[in-house]
């Protein structure tokens, strides 16, 4: 059955899949014009990643769950709740698959299918991995996922985490363990203090977003917390009942000892359904990807679709809330409407405002791309199905392999759970060094249908009748 | 102008066919050259179901499929790489008497071509195949058959052969092909020009294209068979199955994965490219929890699609052309060529070097379309 099709042809079907600051600002913009709309989440709150909030029994305060952001978290929240009862909201819905104007769901109550006339994408952005030896070992967690066992759970990964890779949230996250009552051992930074300077100008663009970061290195520091810089993750190892990781730093090799490990370098943007759907991709070179074509309003090249929020390139959730009202603003424009454009103008000031901020994080908090080429042969790099660097680097020669699909289909790399969103980046980075090849030219993993893993018995109604 | 390069041998596509027919001529002894539009076993060679089987197959299919599984046994003398052959058996299953009676039958086949099936029903099936359904009403297996990684043949064949001197070209498809000084010239899309006295067209689903310019006319027809694959889970699946109805193949790698395959996902318009279809998605997905329960809550990870041809009596169109000499053809494997690839490769170099087989493909010549007479057996759409 597709719901949905029940609209009348004036009464346009529009649909928003991910309920974070992009999904809901772009909601609540429609919802002003007065529109309808279908908001699709996999959480089973709204929030997004960035403000996640937790099951009802661990309820804290916001202050307490979201620090600085705290009256940004409640605000985005609070208008949610205003929203809720003028808008169809899915929580708890995978999108698995889509094709032309439908798209595929997934939920506990089983599958359905909607049909939609316009498409807006906020599915933001997932960790970024650079892989070393030993990663994939007990007690080593995702960046963003020390951070959602803290905000969603209020766990802590370890009472002596080492935080290691780099970008904004390393520092945040640290601080924010710190807060909770762990003493990070140290954070460890693969990017160089030079490069942070360098990126000091663009930066300053969003000077409140800056002096945070030097406030959290501040704090850290002040609590006697190591925080290094050019320190490049070697491998890690458990000894007794320690993580041990082994970096070098200026030519040396260095060991400390935590009871865990987060690891993250930066954020890569969800864009699997925009891949599906046939959105035209671009190089993007400072952030070594493959990112969906977009204006400046979000529109795609697809007439149906558009990209909100970190989607279409990482800026962060005050550039995320703005793409998403910006997105719905050309949603409306292209329905026909008029649209506010004092507001669209002050939109569009702040996101030109995000982009100069985010080409300075890019290069203050590069991904480590030398540091992969030089990763030991027995380092995993997909986990899903165990390759190694080192089996990628003995394939590639042998099979004369150029290309991403080809070395998936030689290799497996990219070929389980995760549809190679995990070990991507760093399979793209093997590839082209082992090759030579600049790192456009090899190209990017095919998105393929289930975006996500899919249970048979959902199918079994369906497939019944 | 570019210079005009002269081979002895020019293959029209890189899939298994193609990539096996350049090895075997090129140990023959002649100057090969294979030409391929995307790049070696990316279309149908690469991303079929990998099922390698004779059971069930059309008799007259056979000879080629017996020659075959020997080329499959001895895969990793031949190109350097076992490509994963696992010979674990393969099983037909049966819903009811009357699909019963169709492997019955086949029994009869397999026979008198040496191949010995075992029939089993009731307790006996339950006990030697504990996964399957109580549904099922009744199965053959056949001891020998199994399964190979496809992603590996074609580009394993293609690597030996270019190790061996033949010529592969990736990424330039032929874009025009000329009759040239009693031989053929074909035109690539980069502008590159190639001469050679004889043509193999092994261009799987777009393979009518080309032998309809000699007049060749065979009903192929592009078809996107649908895969699957799951996450892994303990090894359990200890066949390759199939149903006689078709709707279902399966088979388990020893790393876990389930990869099964069933119905017809999308072709694009120009017929270039395919991809699944969200209802086969379902249906199939159903089916193979239904014929295997312990399938009913496991995850699937990836769905995907390649274009085959699909010839209307079910067989493959493999032999040298009735009207153009030096021409040869093997494309429109109908969903079932896998298996048969690394021999079609054999005969051809056959037929192209000595201008006869022992292999009995006669059955198979694009001359049936001529006559308008097919012995079709029995229809079977299995990979």
């Amino acid at each position: 059955m597709t719901d949905g099709d029940m609209t009348s042809a004036d009464t346009p079907r529009i649909a928003i899949i991910g309920a974070g600051p992009a999904g809901i600002r772009a909601a609540e913009t429609l919802v002003e014009a007065g529109l309808r709309v279908t908001l699709i989440d996999e959480a089973a709150l709204p929030g997004g990643q960035i403000y996640r909030q937790p099951p009802p029994t661990l309820r804290r305060p916001a202050k307490a769950l979201y620090g600085f952001e705290a009256g940004k978290a409640e605000a985005l929240h609070s208008s949610f709740a205003r929203l809720r009862s003028a808008i169809d909201y899915r929580p708890e819905t995978l999108v698995w698959g889509a094709r032309d104007n439908r798209l595929l769901l997934s939920s506990r109550a089983g599958n359905t299918e909607i049909a939609f006339d316009k498409l807006i994408l906020a599915t933001g952005a997932m960790d970024r991995i650079a892989p070393v030896a030993g990663w994939t070992q007990p007690g080593v967690y995702s960046l963003g996922g020390a951070q959602v066992v803290l905000k969603h759970q209020a766990c802590l990964i370890g009472k002596r985490p080492i935080f290691a890779g780099t970008g904004p949230l390393l520092y945040l996250i640290a601080w924010q363990y710190l807060r909770a009552g762990s003493r990070p051992a140290a954070v460890l930074d693969t990017g160089s203090f030079a490069g942070q300077l360098r990126a000091l100008p663009r930066l300053a663009r969003q000077p409140r977003t800056l002096l945070k970061g030097l406030y959290f290195t501040a704090a850290l520091r002040a609590k006697g917390i190591p925080v290094l810089y050019s320190a490049l993750p070697a491998r890690i190892d458990a000894r007794d009942d320690n993580l041990v990781l082994t970096y070098t730093r200026n030519g040396r090799s260095h060991e400390i000892a935590g009871d865990a490990v987060a690891l993250g370098s930066g954020l890569k943007p969800e864009t699997q359904l925009a891949e599906i759907l046939g959105c035209a991709f671009d190089f993007h070179s400072p952030s070594r990807s493959y990112l969906p074509r977009c204006d400046r309003m979000g529109r795609s090249s697809l007439a149906t679709t558009y990209i909100a929020g970190d989607t279409g390139g990482i800026r962060g959730a005050d550039a995320a809330e703005a793409g998403g009202a910006l997105a719905a603003l050309a949603v409306l424009e292209d329905l026909g409407r008029s649209v506010p454009e004092v507001r669209k103008r002050q939109l569009l000031t702040h996101m030109r405002r995000a982009e100069i901020f985010r080409s300075g994080l890019e290069l203050a908090f590069a991904y480590p791309a030398p540091a992969i080429a030089g990763l030991a042969d027995d380092t995993v790099l997909c986990r899903c199905e165990n390759v190694t660097i080192g089996d990628l680097r003995a394939a590639i020669p042998q099979w004369n392999i150029t290309e991403m699909n080809r070395l998936k289909a030689i290799t497996r790399c990219g070929m389980g759970r995760c549809q190679g969103r995990v070990c991507g980046s760093a399979a793209m980075e093997v590839l082209a060094s082992e090759t030579h090849a600049p790192i456009e030219s090899v190209g990017r993993l095919r998105g393929q249908i289930p975006l996500k893993p899919v249970v048979g018995s959902n199918f079994e109604t369906k497939a019944a009748s | 102008m570019t210079d005009i390069v002269q081979y002895d041998v020019c293959i029209i596509g890189g899939g298994l066919v193609g990539c096996s027919a350049a090895l075997h001529l090129t140990r023959a002894g002649q100057s090969v050259v294979l030409v391929e539009r995307d790049s070696v076993g990316a279309h149908a060679s690469g991303v079929n179901f990998g099922g390698v089987r004779r059971h069930g197959r059309n008799a007259l299919e056979l000879p080629l499929s017996l020659r075959s599984l020997d080329i499959w046994r001895n895969m990793a003398a031949l190109v350097g790489n076992d490509c994963e052959f696992m010979p674990c058996g393969h099983l037909k299953v049966a819903r009811n008497e009357a699909e019963m009676s169709v492997l019955e039958q086949w029994r009869g086949f397999g026979a008198q071509h040496g191949i010995d099936v075992e029939l089993h029903n009731g307790a006996k099936l339950r006990q030697r195949f504990p996964w399957l359904s109580a549904q099922i009403y009744g199965a053959s297996f056949c001891p020998g058959d199994g399964h190979a990684n496809p992603r590996l043949a074609a580009p394993a064949f293609a690597l030996r052969a270019r190790a061996e001197g033949a010529v592969i070209i990736e990424g330039d498809g032929a874009d025009v092909i000329e009759d040239a000084q009693g031989g053929f010239e074909v035109t690539l899309m980069s502008g590159k020009r190639l001469r050679a006295s004889v043509l193999v067209n092994a261009a799987g689903a777009w393979g009518r294209t080309i032998a309809a310019r000699y007049g060749d006319d065979a009903p192929v027809n592009a078809v996107a068979p649908q895969m699957f694959v799951s996450e892994p889970v303990p090894y359990f699946i200890d066949a390759v199955l199939g149903m006689v109805c078709g709707g279902l193949y399966l088979r388990q790698i020893p790393r876990g994965n389930v990869i099964f395959g069933g119905g017809r996902g999308t072709l694009s318009p120009d017929q270039r490219s395919s991809w699944p279809s969200d209802r086969v998605f379902a249906e199939t997905v159903g089916l193979a929890g239904e014929i295997i329960p312990q399938l009913r809550n496991l995850a699937i990870i990836r769905s995907w699609t390649g274009v085959e041809g699909n010839c209307d009596d079910g067989l493959p169109v493999v032999g040298s052309s009735p009207r153009r000499q030096g021409l040869y053809h093997a494309f429109g494997f109908s969903g079932h060529g896998f298996q048969m690839a690394p021999a079609v490769g054999a005969v051809l170099s056959e037929l192209i070097t000595r201008g006869a087989t022992p292999t009995d493909i006669s059955a198979l010549s694009p001359q049936r379309f001529a006559d308008a007479k097919s012995g079709l057996v029995m229809a079977e759409s299995e990979i």
